[in-house]
């Protein structure tokens, strides 16, 4: 084993450390040490997990370091396992995680030092149980990371427990996460009970082996993992909590709601590409259900007003297009498209952190407009975010994005099509979104103008940092008719993919349609883009209200309400007849029911008996007792 | 060093015990606290040092025998297997620590509180050892007889309606298994009441010469006794009102100990001597442990008091232990070994917080309260540790226990799993909005007074704390603890 991985296990260790001593030393450090100490593990952690991803090769070994669970019949060690694909999501979650942590520090200044002290602890817990989850060696691991970063989730979406709306948001997150949970759980008993072990290695070597798997297991595990994610990844049917967790602080949701936590669901799926690729079944459900969720997310986007609701229902989006991609069995592309979007989605929350900043906590776009030129460099890296999510060349998006259509192209020439007018749609709002925001007149009140500034450098900082990563990040994965050999990043996840590729058909497109394909897709986005951009421009406020299909997609098609008529009112109503009704007029009825006869019947030998527990009980001791102590001694 | 070892049954049945008798005599309140909290720690002296010993290959571990009622086959066999030592284990750890987190409670007759208590210990050691089938049943009511006097004379202003109920209840099952035990003792050995047996290894070798109709008929009346401990829908309800009016020291000692007798009882009792009465009825025990899981989650979401919230809780909690105890898969009984000790640490940590709560604000209505984070944070962040290891996140200890149980549910039957899971989420959405409602939001007028917690109470639950995480993380010594008894009483099952 090479020095770099005789020290990975300091990489999740290190941010556990920052979170206890963050946490216990809350009413005793400054803010200045807090800060220092919550960002400076998860540096360190970035420069290990850099040197680790350097120094990897070909067929990497588990590491194991104790057994946890040990008996005849399972075997489950705490075991990691750094290979190409934990190496690019450390780096993304060390990476993009200290920058911003770097923001925290400033965006948070305002917290009192034992809070600030607890957000960072948090942070840090979050990145340690992400860690967890990426480089864990066996599905319980990655499980002990997944419910990890949810309860993280759970933690800094409340952050601000006064409030109750936020702590609603933050129970929903929990709960519609452990709803998929279970489908994960349910996953991984299959594997223990088929194979007595859920080590990655193990199942990926048996599942070609008929004796171990029928198509029947194997399409069973896959969709309950999928079930899994449709909650950590928020899609459909479990995705509406991802919206309402943008109650957290800002830059929560740039770390765990866009870069990190929510592609967990990819991450799974990736690292799992054999056993989806043998079952065609499931690869068809999650391309479907990406799909659907990348248009859903993005047809509600077009008509939120909140700027941190757009860019939510936009992740969701997003992450519907890395499910495609996975359906369709470019496992590469979804990685890549994980790695940019992280880029440029954690660049628009800061970015629009930035804003809430400088807007004194106004997060309603109507009330925006003309920031452009109150702060040029939010400005600037915004714009910059928004022409990669919209996937113009050559920005990063454009290159992930349109590997993944590509592949959905061949796999079914309607999957394209249908991604295209997502794109579209996304192209839209983004530059509604934008404009606005940064162009037009200010609409906002003259406190509000008069208190519009620029943010602190530890804020614009990373924003210029993500800005770069955001045009240049695509360069790794240049298609082969542009560059020969110019995917890098392909080549990189080789080792984790040829299991997979060689059973996938490449039927490989011809050069003119891949081009072709490229050219519809950019043409359709820059033409949505100039009429966002044109139309929005001349923003005015109106109070008229949306009618029709408008009002329906502001109300977010009403998910929320539908899920709360079929599914949590009759729960607790349910609940209810069984507390109020079943409980105590029908079992406890009954049992006081004999309780009362006997009160009855021993009234009537009252003479013999007081009627008293206690005399009773005191007689059977001293019965019991004198039998006992007779018997022993005599 | 086999002679001492063999001695330790006899320790921890005596020590507590003596100690407990001892009690009664001390009249100084203070005093015979400070003596009860000596007493327990012995005790827990005595355990840990039990632990190091290296168990008897044989299948009791360490066994002694007196002479007791030899005319009719009876006699004081005691001893401890890997079960035994890991649940009179949980026995000797749990009070000091109960004594501990209530020493600020003012008690009438404190001597007679305490001495009760330290009865209550002994009879459950007593039942964590027994190795005759009659000593067992003198124990296990040696162990419900004090805590119903602990109940009545000491509990809440409904406790003699529910002391009732509880005795009856219990009263029931005690005499059904009493009946059960007698007529398995008939079945022992020849035909001469000379040679029938009460010993554990005389009962083990009963079900040949049983008939099918017989074991059934056994099988019931053993099974409704141990169910109602533990227990199983539908013979639940004295326990949610028991927990409720029982001074909390010994609700503690209900919840987090006494519950266990019923899940031992079935591995030690019941499991072993009627395999075959076993795997025919086995669907329908699961079937009610299972519907009981998600009745209970279901009524939990609904409880208004902290209590009986926490009771039903462990219902639902006790439910998959059942389910998985009768699923007899190795993983999944080896899962419920550890999710025994594990769920009455856990129980114990959260009445520890609900009575802190009450001692402050003065209600466990969980409407009344709210806005607690702001005035005690430390209090919040140890609740929030253990509600949720009581909902078994990972790294905490029941996730470890939850985890085998399911996973040995699932080689049983794929569906009660999937129906069982349901109570996964229904915990999270109870335990959250408990902890939504007491601990945050705005502080309101009963929590205004509140102050944080001592530091006796943070050492306390900081004990509490590091027994979650060291299970949960490194459970290896757990199962390399009971790994033994479960193969013993699996192999009758092959």
């Amino acid at each position: 084993m090479n020095s770099a991985l005789q020290l990975v296990w300091l990489i999740p260790l290190l941010p556990l450390a920052g979170f206890l001593i963050n946490g216990l030393g809350r009413n005793y450090l400054s803010k200045t040490m807090t800060g220092i100490i919550g960002s400076g593990v998860i540096f360190i952690s970035f420069l290990l997990s850099a040197w680790a991803s350097f120094s990897i090769k070909d067929g990497v070994a588990p590491i194991h370091y104790f057994d946890f669970i040990n008996v005849t019949g399972l075997k489950i060690g705490f075991d990691f396992q750094v290979d190409q694909l934990s190496c690019i999501f450390l780096l993304i979650i060390t990476g993009v995680g200290f920058l911003i942590h770097l923001y925290s520090t400033s965006y948070m200044h305002d917290e009192a030092p034992k809070d600030f002290a607890k957000y960072f602890s948090f942070l840090n817990l979050f990145v340690f149980s992400m860690l967890l989850l990426v480089m864990g060696a066996n599905y319980l691991i990655m499980f002990i990371g997944w419910e990890g970063v949810g309860l993280c989730s759970y933690l800094l979406i409340g952050f601000w427990f006064t409030n109750n709306n936020y702590n609603n948001a933050a129970r929903k997150a929990f709960i519609m996460n452990r709803i998929g949970d279970l489908g994960f759980l349910l996953a991984i008993f299959w594997i223990a009970n088929k194979l007595g072990s859920v080590d990655f290695h193990t199942v990926f070597a048996n599942v070609s082996d008929p004796a171990k798997f029928t198509t029947f297991d194997i399409t069973g595990i896959t969709l309950l993992l999928f079930v899994g994610a449709t909650g950590k990844s928020a899609q459909i049917p479990l995705y509406t909590w991802l919206p309402d967790a943008m109650a957290g602080p800002t830059p929560v949701s740039a770390l765990i709601h866009a870069a990190t936590m929510v592609t967990a669901g990819i991450y799974m799926i990736a690292r799992s590409n054999i056993l989806y690729t043998m079952a065609p079944v499931t690869q068809t459900v999650v391309a479907v259900v990406g799909l659907a969720t990348a248009i859903l997310a993005a047809t509600i986007a077009l008509k939120q007003n909140d700027i941190k609701k757009v860019l939510a229902y936009s992740t969701v989006s997003q992450l519907g297009y890395m499910f495609l991609g996975l359906g369709v069995g470019a496992y590469t592309g979804a990685v890549f498209h994980v790695m940019t979007h992280a880029f440029f989605k954690a660049l628009l929350f800061l970015g629009a952190g930035s804003v809430i900043h400088a807007m004194s906590g106004e997060q309603d776009i109507r009330n925006m407009g003309g920031l452009k030129k109150y702060m040029s460099i939010t400005h600037i890296t915004f714009l910059l975010g928004c022409l990669a999510i919209a996937g113009m060349p050559p920005f990063s998006g454009f290159f992930s994005k349109d590997e993944i259509l590509g592949a959905a192209f061949e796999k079914n020439p309607l999957y394209y099509g249908i991604g295209v007018v997502g794109a579209m749609m996304t192209a839209f709002y983004m530059f509604r979104l934008y404009a606005m925001t940064f162009l037009g007149e200010f609409r906002g009140t003259a406190d509000q103008q008069h208190h519009l500034h620029e943010s602190p450098k530890a804020m614009t900082i990373p924003l210029v940092i993500l800005a770069v990563l955001a045009v240049v990040g695509g360069l790794i994965g240049i298609p082969e008719i542009f560059v020969p050999g110019g995917h890098r990043l392909e080549a990189y996840l080789a080792p984790i993919f040829a299991q997979s590729n060689a059973k996938l058909e490449k039927g490989g497109m011809a050069q003119s349609t891949e081009i072709l394909l490229m050219a519809i897709s950019v043409v359709a986005a820059l033409f949505a883009l100039l009429y966002a951009w044109n139309k929005f421009i001349r923003y005015k406020k109106s109070m008229e209200e949306e009618k029709g299909l408008g009002k329906v997609l502001e109300n977010k098609w009403y998910v929320d309400e539908f899920y709360d008529a079929v599914i949590v009112k009759p729960v607790n109503a349910i609940a209810k007849y069984f507390n109020n009704v079943f409980e105590r007029k029908g079992i406890d009825g009954f049992v006081n029911g004999i309780g009362r006869a006997v009160n009855y019947s021993s009234r009537q030998v009252r003479l013999l008996q007081s009627g008293q527990v206690g005399t009773y009980v005191l007689l059977m001791v001293i019965g019991i007792l004198a039998l006992f102590i007779v018997q022993l001694f005599l | 060093m086999q002679s001492l070892g063999i001695r330790f049954p006899e320790l921890l049945i005596w020590f507590p015990l003596i100690g407990g008798l001892i009690c009664f005599i001390i009249k100084d309140e203070k005093k015979s606290r400070n003596w009860a909290m000596l007493a327990s720690l012995i005790t827990l002296a005595f355990s840990i040092t039990s632990l190091f010993y290296p168990a008897n290959k044989e299948l009791n571990g360490f066994t002694y025998s007196y002479e007791w009622m030899k005319s009719i086959g009876s006699s004081f066999a005691i001893g401890l297997d890997g079960m035994g030592r890991l649940l009179t284990f949980l026995t000797a750890i749990a009070f000091p620590i109960i004594f501990a987190a209530t020493s600020k409670t003012k008690y009438k007759n404190a001597n007679a509180f305490y001495g009760l208590m330290l009865l209550t210990q002994c009879g459950l050691m007593g039942v964590f050892c027994a190795m005759d089938a009659l000593l067992f049943y003198f124990f296990w009511e040696l162990a419900l007889i004090p805590a119903y006097f602990l109940c009545s004379r000491w509990g809440g202003e409904r406790r003699i309606q529910a002391t009732f109920k509880f005795f009856v209840y219990t009263f029931t099952g005690s005499l059904l298994m009493l009946v059960g035990i007698i007529s398995v003792y008939m079945h022992t050995g020849g035909t001469q009441v000379s040679d029938h047996s009460f010993s554990l290894n005389a009962f083990y070798s009963v079900a040949n010469s049983l008939t099918a109709s017989q074991q059934n008929w056994f099988f019931w009346l053993f099974f409704i006794a141990f169910a109602i401990k533990m227990p199983i829908f539908p013979f639940h309800t004295w326990q949610p009102d028991t927990y409720e009016q029982a001074p909390t020291a010994t609700t503690m000692v209900l919840s987090g100990i006494m519950v266990k007798m019923g899940l031992f009882a079935v591995v030690r009792w019941l499991l072993p001597v009627f395999p075959a009465a076993v795997m025919k009825f086995d669907n329908i025990v699961i079937a009610l442990s299972v519907i009981g899981m998600i009745y209970a989650s279901l009524i939990a979401i609904r409880q208004d008091d902290l209590k009986r919230f926490a009771a039903y809780s462990s219902i639902a909690h006790i439910g998959l232990m059942c389910a998985a105890l009768f699923a007899v898969k190795q993983v999944g009984v080896q899962g419920v070994m550890i999710q025994m000790f594990s769920h009455g640490i856990n129980i114990i940590g959260l009445w520890i917080v609900i009575d802190l709560v009450e001692k402050q604000t003065g209600t466990r209505k969980i409407s009344m309260l709210g806005g607690i984070a702001h005035k005690a944070p430390a209090l919040t962040i140890l609740l929030v540790v253990i509600a949720l290891a009581n909902i078994a996140l990972p790294l905490t200890n029941a996730f470890v226990g939850e985890f085998m149980m399911f996973t040995g549910l699932f080689k049983f039957n794929v569906w009660f799993t999937a129906i069982a899971g349901l109570s996964i989420i229904l915990a999270a959405v109870y335990t959250l909005n408990m902890i939504q409602k007491v601990f945050y939001g705005d502080v309101n007028s009963l929590a205004t007074g509140m102050t944080d917690i001592s530091a006796t109470q943070k050492i306390v639950l900081a004990t509490i704390l590091v027994l979650i995480f060291v299970a949960g993380i490194y459970p290896k010594p757990f199962f390399d603890m009971t790994a033994e008894t479960v193969t013993n009483v699996l192999t009758r099952f092959k």
